[in-house]
């Protein structure tokens, strides 16, 4: 049912193509000299009628349930639920609209089935009345841009307008995106505020989040403090970044610079493959070859080390951000232009000071960038750390020891039983939360750096 | 060819400072520099003219080694500057680029201040012992830019943000600093305005003083003007080498002839 109108709008669309675009064709035919090409005219009235219609139809399916659902809830006999909770209406609507798809279980009461059926007509009155309106919109549509074919109009111009219209919506989706998801964390972090006072969250250095959710759970007392959480990520993010920028900057400088272009042709794609594996396949190698390896290592010039450790997990996910370093850097590095090389090569500086005094400056904001990238991606990451670095929030800053960080504790709040009106479940909203700020404070800070020291070349 | 050069320099009585006998480059499979043979002197402009493609910068590039940066590229042939062979595997590219410097086509001050710009070969070589001797230097260089009195209130401006022949002349005097015997100009003045270009022609009358210049130019006019000796390049061909007025007003080779008459290139 719901077909019918999008296969309606294709037609249409389709219709004012071909109608405008022969209405053109016809006045060029008659000695007339057009102002656009008949492509044009076609395309114009195309998108005069899929823009507006395809929004009508969106809209549509998106109000059409909650309205329905209000209409049937008002139809239900006065006082049958007077002084139910919220939770109570939500299983009677449940009730009714499975009753309406034939799924009957026991025998229900009348008024159930009464509403039930109004629900399914009322589903049906929609559906035509969603047609009609798309035929009809349609119709008017094709038969407005139809009348405003001449020979002087602008149909290139119109063209250009509805695609800029079109391309100013796309390119606030992600902003609008971006406040959604902080109104929606800010919302449940308001409430897990309200459960635990914001000075215990953000100055406890406890974190035992596991507390019951039903009473007949035992479970841990409770405590959030999201200090040894952060902690952790900090400690596997510089463990990360302390392999990662070496690694990739000098080898994008020595593929860059000095590698001969076969070893280049080689090199380069291995280390795409590189950013191709999955962060799974990553943990399994920390799990599996670094951390005994780690431990191996320890034992035998007797320090005790963790099973777990963050030196493991922040080692291999260093070994991950390689390639978003190399290949960032590589990027700066071959966009600085050749003239500044020659320069430099032609004041008789060897390719190393010349890479270290002319091109790395000029590259700075790129390399920067790939940086930044790859502090956001070792703080958001997740698996390495379930598998390699363990789940014990401890308030420590020994990579030999077993961390745990914000992500891997979100996750593990978010499995298994959840609960909104519980501080455990809402607690991973405030980490969320928490660790968008960190990310951001981070951002800003580095760009403002880079605004200050780069190089401007032009 | 070789023999017109040899009797002029026999004839001028100065001293030879760069001589390139049997030069061949090659990049890849194509053979850009054919059998050049040329006595470039000291103390004196030498214009390389010819039509684009020539070989005229290939062969400029040859003589401080910057054709080493492309890898398919290839020179056979012996260049000697003060009778040193410069593709000797004894000489050091890098010493040698500080010797004989170079001015390019666009200019390109590094994203770096004036300062910086001036004192960056200095620096990199080692010529200063200290603040104060570097500031000498980058005045001196300066001066003899002819651009000190344009930017000596703003030495902690990036180079980048003066004009294009101020910032043409500030690579002529960062080239200046590392105190080079002979500076190579490729085509200095092609992305100039004509005011520039005049500042430029006059700064490089001025450095024949004290080094042996060689230009590349498209322009016959600036080679007249600037140059004391010509040499016009032709397919990879050092067509005639001698005394500019010679070659503007009485070429020997026909070639030449219709190149400076406007008839080729």
């Amino acid at each position: 049912m719901t077909a019918l109108p999008f296969l309606l709008l294709i037609l249409a669309t389709l219709a004012g193509y071909l109608l405008n675009r022969m209405a053109a064709g016809s006045i060029r035919a008659n000695g007339a000299r057009l102002h656009s090409m008949i492509s044009y005219h076609g395309m114009f009235a195309a998108l005069l009628v899929l823009v507006p219609v395809l929004t009508i139809i969106l809209l549509w399916l998106a109000f059409e349930g909650p309205i329905i659902d209000r209409v049937v809830m008002s139809g239900l006999p006065d006082g049958l639920l007077d002084g139910q909770g919220d939770g109570a209406l939500q299983l009677v609507l449940a009730e009714i609209k499975s009753i309406s798809r034939g799924q009957i279980f026991g025998t229900p009461e009348d008024w159930k089935i009464a509403a039930a059926d109004s629900y399914s007509a009322l589903r049906t009155q929609s559906d035509w009345w969603m047609v009609a309106v798309v035929a009809g919109v349609s119709l008017a549509i094709i038969g407005f841009a139809r009348s405003r074919v001449t020979a002087e109009f602008r149909a290139r111009q119109g063209v250009e307008r509805i695609v800029s219209g079109l391309m100013i919506f796309c390119s606030t989706v992600a902003v609008f995106t971006t406040i959604g998801i902080i109104v929606s964390l800010s919302y449940e972090t308001v409430r897990f505020l309200d459960r635990v006072p914001l000075s215990e969250f953000l100055f406890g250095t406890n974190w035992e989040p596991q507390i019951p959710l039903r009473e007949d759970q035992i479970a841990a007392e409770g405590a959030f403090g999201w200090l040894p959480v952060i902690l952790g990520t900090m400690v596997i993010t510089v463990v990360a970044l302390f392999v990662a920028i070496p690694v990739g900057l000098l080898s994008a400088i020595y593929l860059n610079e000095f590698a001969p272009r076969k070893l280049r042709a080689v090199i380069k794609p291995v280390l795409e493959i590189l950013a191709g594996v999955p962060t799974v396949v990553y943990g399994f190698f920390a799990v599996l070859v670094v951390a005994p390896a780690i431990r191996d290592l320890g034992q035998s010039i007797g320090i005790d080390v963790a099973p777990n450790t963050a030196l493991a997990a922040g080692g291999v996910m260093g070994i991950m951000l390689v390639p978003f370093i190399s290949s960032f850097a590589d990027d700066a590095l071959s966009a600085v232009p050749s003239s500044l090389r020659d320069a430099a090569l032609g004041l008789g500086s060897t390719r190393a000071e010349m890479m270290t005094t002319v091109l790395f400056p000029a590259a700075i904001p790129g390399i920067v960038g790939g940086v930044l990238l790859a502090v956001s991606r070792a703080i958001g990451e997740t698996m390495i750390v379930v598998m390699a670095a363990g789940l014990i929030a401890k308030m420590t800053i020994n990579p030999l020891d077993s961390v745990t960080t914000v992500t891997v504790q979100i996750v593990t709040l978010l499995i298994g039983d959840t609960s909104f009106d519980n501080p455990k479940t809402l607690a991973a909203f405030a980490l969320g939360m928490m660790l968008f700020l960190v990310t951001l404070m981070i951002n800003v800070f580095a760009l403002r750096i880079v605004r200050k020291y780069r190089e401007a070349y032009d | 060819m070789y023999d017109t050069a040899k009797t002029e320099s026999a004839l001028e009585q100065t001293e030879t400072k760069i001589s390139a006998r049997n030069v061949q480059v090659y990049y890849g499979d194509t053979h850009a520099i054919k059998d050049v043979n040329v006595e470039i002197e000291d103390k004196t402009v030498t214009a390389f003219i010819g039509p684009s493609g020539c070989g005229k910068s290939t062969f400029l590039r040859c003589l401080n080694r910057m054709n080493d940066t492309i890898d398919i590229c290839r020179v056979t042939g012996d260049i000697l500057l003060d009778g040193e062979d410069i593709y000797d595997p004894k000489v050091d590219p890098v010493q040698l680029r500080a010797k004989v410097g170079m001015v390019f086509q666009k200019p390109n001050p590094f994203p770096k201040s004036i300062y910086d710009n001036i004192a960056y070969g200095p620096r990199i070589h080692g010529l200063a012992r200290g603040k104060a001797e570097l500031d000498e230097i980058v005045e001196k260089s300066l001066r003899r830019g002819a651009i000190w009195d344009e930017v000596k209130d703003r030495l902690d401006a990036p180079g980048t943000g003066l004009s294009g022949g101020q910032q043409q002349r500030l690579c002529i005097a960062r080239a200046i600093a590392t105190e080079p015997e002979v500076l190579l100009m490729d085509e200095p003045c092609s992305a100039l305005d004509p005011i520039a270009t005049a500042q430029v022609e006059e700064l490089i009358d001025e450095l024949r003083q004290s080094y042996s210049v060689v230009i590349v130019t498209h322009s016959m006019q600036q080679a007249a003007r600037v140059s004391q000796k010509t040499a016009f390049f032709h397919l990879g061909n050092l067509v005639e080498y001698g005394e500019t007025g010679q070659i503007f007003t009485n070429p020997e080779d026909p070639r030449t002839e219709s190149y400076i008459t406007g008839r080729i290139g």
